[in-house]
C-alpha cells in the first residue's frame, strides 16, 4: 500500500510541475501577477509531495519490502540500516528520485532566498526550472518508476547492494554531486529567464553569481569525495581513471569554473555577457549529458547501472531538446548591441578570458576524448577507448598554462593595468619562489624536475595571492579591522585559489614520488616500502554483519619504530557472493601508507599491493578548500544588501521593460 | 589603434593561441593512446596487428587459469568460442576475475600470439557484462557500448 501511496505523490508532484512549467511564463508573459505569485506555492508544492515520495521509498526500503522491484534488487535484510538508506539512491530508479527532490530542492531555494528578485523574473526562472523538473518527473515516471511491484512472487529475501557501494562514501558523495549537478539549473535557469526578459545586465548577473558558486562548490565536493572514495573502496590506490563517468561529472565543473570565473566580469564590468550566457547553458548541458552517459549504459564504469535503450534515448531527446530550445532562443534574444565597456590588453578582464579560454578549451578536449570511442562505434569504426594517457597528455599542459595568468589574477586591475607594475608587484615574490622551487624538493624527497615545477606553479599562486592579501590590509590597523576589510567573496577566492595551489602539489608529488609494489607474500614476510618495513603477521577469518572475510594483519615499521598495525580484508557477501577488497590505509599529511590484498595464490601465499603515497590527502584537502571556498563566497553580503535597496527600482524597470512584449 | 579593434584583436589573439595548443595537444595525445578493441577470432584469424597497444576480450575459459609459483604471473585462455586467445599478466587481478566470466584486458599481442596485459578489467557487479564482450560473444559486429576503466574496477 505504501509504495503506492509514493506512487501517487510523484504523480501529483509531476502535475504541480507541469503548472508550474506554465502558469508562471505564461503569466510573465501576458503580465499578469497574479500567475506568477503562484510560481512560489507551485515550487513548494512539487518538493513536499517529491519528499514525501522519498520518504516512502526510504521507508520500504528499511522495512526490507521486498515486494518493491527494486529494494529486491538492491537491498537485503542483513545489511545495516545505514546502507539500507543509501541503498535508495544505490540504483537507478531511486537515484533519479535523488535527483528530482533536489531539483526540487534547489527551486524552493531560490523561490526563499529571492524576495529580491522581481515578481517577473523570480516566475519565469522558477517556470524554466518547472520545464526541467517536468522532463525528468515524467522520465522516472515512464522508465523508471521507483515503485514498481514485484507482484506476484515477492521474494523472501533481496539480492543486496553492490558491495562496492555499501560504503560511508557513498551515503554523502551522489547527494553532494547531485546538488552541484542540479543546481547548474538554477544559472541556467536564469540565463534563460534572462533571455526571455531580453536584459542581460548586470543586476541579473549578480542574482545568478551566488547560486553558481554554490552549485559549483558542491560540485566540487561531490566529486572529491567520488575521488576519495574511489581511493579507498575500489581497492587500488587510484585517485582518477578518467573514467567517462568521471569526466561526466569533470566537464560541467570545468564549464562551471568558467562561468564562476565570467559572472564576475559580467556584473563587475557588464563584460561577455553573451558568452556568460552561452556558458551557463553549457554547464546545464553538461550536466544533462553527464547524466544521459551515465543513465543509458553506453558505457561501462562503476556507474553504470544495467542499461535499457529507452532511458537512453528518453535523455537524448530531453538533451536534444533543452540544447536546441536554449540555443534557438540565444539565437533570438541575445543581445545584438556589443557592449561599450572596454578593457585593456594588461587587465583584469583579460586574464579572466584567458581563464576562460583555457576552461572551455579543456572542456571541449575532456569532451573530446569522452565522446570519441562513443562516436567511432556508432559510425561503425570499431571499438576505440581513449585512457588516461590521452587525458593526462592534453589536461596537464592546460592546466598549467592557466597558472601564469592565475597568479597575477588577485593582484590585477579592471579596465587597464600595467605590465611594469605586475612586475613590481611580483618580482620578489617570484624570486622567493624560484628558490622554493630548486631548495624544497632537494631537501625532501631529492630533486625531481617536475616537482619543483609544482612547487613553482604553486609558489605563484600562493606569491600573487599574498601579495594582494597584504596590499588590501596594510592601511588596517589590528588584527580585527584587517580581517573586517575582507569580504566572503573575497575570503572564499583566497580558500579556492590556495587549494588549487594544494591539489598541484599533492597531484605532482604523488605522481612522482608514489611507490607501488605488487607482491607475492607468505606470513612472516618482510618488505621494503620507500623506508617503510611492512610487516606480513598472518591471516585470520573475520564475520562481519553481512560479508566473511580474511584478514591479513600487517605491522608497519620505520626504522625499528611500529609506526602502524593494518588489517586489509578480503570479504565475500553473504547475499551475492560477491568479492571485495577492503583496503587498509594508515593516513597521514604527508604520506599515506596503503596495503590491498589480492588473492590467494597457492599454500599460505597472497598477492599483496604495498603502496607509498605522498601528500596524496593534499589533493583531497585542496579540493575540499576549493568547495568550501565558492560556498563561502555565496555569504557576501552584497547580494543581499542591494537586491533590498534596488529591489523597488529594479521590479519597476522589469514591469516596464519591453520583456513583455512577445519574443 | 581603436580601442574596440584592439579589444577584438585581444579576443582573436587568445583564440588563435589557446585553441592551436589544443589542437596541436590534442593531436599529439591520440596518436598513441587510443585503442581498439578486437575480438579473440580475430586474433587467431590474424586480424589484430601485433607489437601496438590494444584491448582483447572474451570469456575466461574453464580450467585455463594457471599461476606461477614465484610470482604473481597468471596465464589464462580468453574465447569468443571462434577462437581464443592466451593472455598473460603480471599483478593484481581484480575481484571479479574468475574461470567463465567475462574480462577485457589491454595489452600487446606479441608475434607468437601470446598477449601480454598491461591491465585486465573484468566486470564490477554480479550481472554485468562488458558491452565488447556481449558483443563478442553474439558473434556480431559490435554495436553499443565501450569499456574504458580504472584499474580493479
Amino acid at each position: 500500500m505504501l509504495a503506492e501511496v509514493g506512487h501517487f505523490a510523484l504523480i501529483i508532484a509531476f502535475v504541480l510541475a507541469c503548472l508550474q512549467a506554465v502558469v508562471p511564463l505564461v503569466g510573465a508573459w501576458r503580465g499578469h501577477s497574479g500567475s506568477m505569485l503562484l510560481a512560489p506555492p507551485l515550487a513548494v508544492g512539487v518538493f513536499v509531495f517529491l519528499l514525501i515520495a522519498f520518504v516512502i521509498l526510504a521507508t520500504t526500503f528499511l522495512q526490507d519490502d521486498f515486494s518493491v522491484k527494486v529494494v529486491a534488487s538492491n537491498s537485503n535484510s542483513f545489511m545495516p540500516d545505514i546502507y539500507k538508506f543509501s541503498a535508495v539512491w544505490g540504483n537507478h530508479e531511486g537515484s533519479l528520485l535523488l535527483w528530482v527532490l533536489i531539483l526540487s530542492g534547489w527551486m524552493v531555494a531560490v523561490a526563499q532566498f529571492s524576495r529580491g528578485l522581481p515578481l517577473t523574473m523570480l516566475a519565469r526562472v522558477l517556470g524554466v526550472m518547472g520545464l526541467v523538473a517536468v522532463g525528468f518527473i515524467a522520465f522516472s515516471l515512464l522508465t523508471s518508476n521507483p515503485f514498481e511491484r514485484l507482484l506476484p512472487g515477492i521474494p523472501a529475501e533481496g539480492q543486496d547492494l553492490n558491495p562496492l557501494l555499501q560504503d560511508p562514501g557513498l551515503i554523502i558523495h551522489p547527494p553532494l554531486l547531485y546538488m552541484g549537478y542540479v543546481g547548474f539549473s538554477v544559472p541556467f535557469a536564469f540565463a534563460i529567464a534572462a533571455l526571455m526578459g531580453g536584459r542581460l545586465d548586470a543586476a541579473w548577473a549578480r542574482w545568478s553569481r551566488p547560486w553558481t558558486n554554490v552549485a559549483w562548490g558542491f560540485l566540487s565536493l561531490g566529486i572529491m569525495l567520488g575521488s576519495w572514495w574511489a581511493y579507498y573502496e575500489l581497492g587500488w590506490g587510484g585517485w582518477w581513471f578518467w573514467d567517462p563517468v568521471e569526466n561526466a561529472s569533470f566537464m560541467p565543473w570545468l564549464v562551471g569554473a568558467a562561468l564562476v570565473h565570467s559572472l564576475a566580469a559580467t556584473e563587475k564590468r557588464g563584460l561577455f555577457r553573451s558568452w556568460t550566457v552561452l556558458l551557463a547553458i553549457a554547464a546545464f548541458s553538461l550536466s544533462l549529458l553527464g547524466t544521459f552517459l551515465v543513465r543509458s549504459g553506453v558505457l561501462t564504469s562503476v556507474h553504470a547501472f544495467a542499461a535499457d535503450p529507452d532511458r537512453g534515448l528518453f535523455i537524448l531527446i530531453f538533451l536534444a531538446l533543452v540544447i536546441g530550445g536554449s540555443l534557438v532562443l540565444y539565437a533570438l534574444r541575445a543581445p545584438t548591441v556589443a557592449s561599450r565597456v572596454q578593457y585593456g590588453a594588461f587587465s583584469r578582464e583579460a586574464l579572466l578570458l584567458a581563464n576562460n579560454f583555457i576552461f572551455v578549451i579543456s572542456a571541449t578536449t575532456v569532451l573530446l576524448g569522452t565522446l570519441f570511442p562513443l562516436v567511432m562505434d556508432a559510425l561503425g569504426q570499431g571499438k576505440y577507448s581513449v585512457g588516461p594517457p590521452y587525458f593526462n597528455a592534453v589536461f596537464v599542459p592546460l592546466m598549467a598554462l592557466l597558472v601564469p595568468f592565475m597568479g597575477i589574477g588577485p593582484v590585477s586591475r579592471w579596465k587597464q593595468d600595467a605590465p611594469s607594475r605586475w612586475r613590481q608587484e611580483l618580482l620578489l615574490p617570484a624570486a622567493v619562489v624560484v628558490l622554493c622551487a630548486l631548495v624544497l624538493p632537494v631537501l625532501t624527497l631529492g630533486f625531481n624536475l617536475w616537482v619543483a615545477l609544482a612547487v613553482l606553479f604553486s609558489g605563484w599562486l600562493l606569491a600573487g595571492l599574498l601579495r594582494d592579501f597584504l596590499d588590501r590590509t596594510r592601511t588596517a590597523k589590528g588584527l580585527f579591522s584587517k580581517w573586517r576589510r575582507l569580504t566572503p567573496s573575497y575570503l572564499g577566492m583566497l580558500l579556492a585559489h590556495t587549494g588549487f595551489a594544494a591539489m598541484i602539489l599533492g597531484v605532482t608529488v604523488v605522481s612522482q614520488h608514489n611507490v607501488e609494489k605488487d607482491l607475492r607474500m607468505l606470513p612472516g614476510d618482510s618488505e621494503d616500502v620507500a623506508g617503510y618495513r611492512f610487516h606480513f603477521v598472518g591471516v585470520n577469518p573475520v564475520a562481519g554483519p553481512n560479508y566473511d572475510a580474511d584478514q591479513a594483519d600487517f605491522q608497519v615499521f620505520k626504522g625499528e619504530t611500529l609506526v602502524a598495525e593494518l588489517s586489509p580484508q578480503k570479504r565475500r557477501y553473504r547475499a551475492s557472493g560477491q568479492v571485495m577488497t577492503e583496503a587498509a590505509i594508515d593516513p597521514g599529511m604527508f604520506r599515506d601508507l596503503f596495503i590491498a590484498m589480492g588473492e590467494p595464490v597457492g599454500e599460505e601465499a597472497w598477492a599483496i599491493r604495498l603502496q607509498y603515497k605522498p601528500m596524496i590527502r593534499w589533493i583531497w584537502f585542496g579540493a575540499l578548500m576549493i568547495g568550501f571556498g565558492a560556498l563561502t563566497t555565496a555569504f557576501d553580503r552584497r547580494y543581499r544588501l542591494r537586491e533590498r535597496r534596488l529591489d523597488t527600482a529594479e521590479t519597476q524597470a522589469a514591469m516596464n521593460s519591453p520583456a513583455h512584449a512577445k519574443a | 589603434m581603436h580601442p574596440k579593434r584592439k579589444q577584438r584583436l585581444i579576443i582573436s589573439i587568445c583564440i588563435v593561441v589557446f585553441s592551436s595548443t589544443a589542437i596541436g595537444l590534442v593531436s599529439y595525445a591520440l596518436r598513441g593512446n587510443i585503442n581498439l578493441f578486437y575480438p579473440p577470432a580475430d586474433v587467431t584469424a590474424g586480424i589484430a596487428p601485433t607489437d601496438r597497444a590494444i584491448r582483447v576480450g572474451g570469456m575466461v575459459v574453464e580450467g585455463s587459469i594457471k599461476r606461477s609459483e614465484t610470482d604473481l604471473t597468471t596465464v589464462f585462455l580468453v574465447t569468443d568460442y571462434d577462437g581464443s586467445v592466451e593472455i598473460s599478466y603480471t599483478g593484481i587481478l581484480p575481484d571479479l576475475f574468475a574461470e567463465g566470466e567475462g574480462v577485457v584486458a589491454s595489452g600487446v599481442l606479441g608475434r607468437d600470439g601470446r598477449f601480454v596485459a598491461t591491465e585486465v578489467l573484468a566486470k564490477h557487479d554480479e550481472n554485468y557484462m562488458p558491452p565488447e564482450v556481449a558483443a563478442a560473444l553474439e558473434g556480431k559486429k559490435p554495436k553499443a557500448g565501450s569499456y574504458n576503466l580504472g584499474e580493479g574496477g
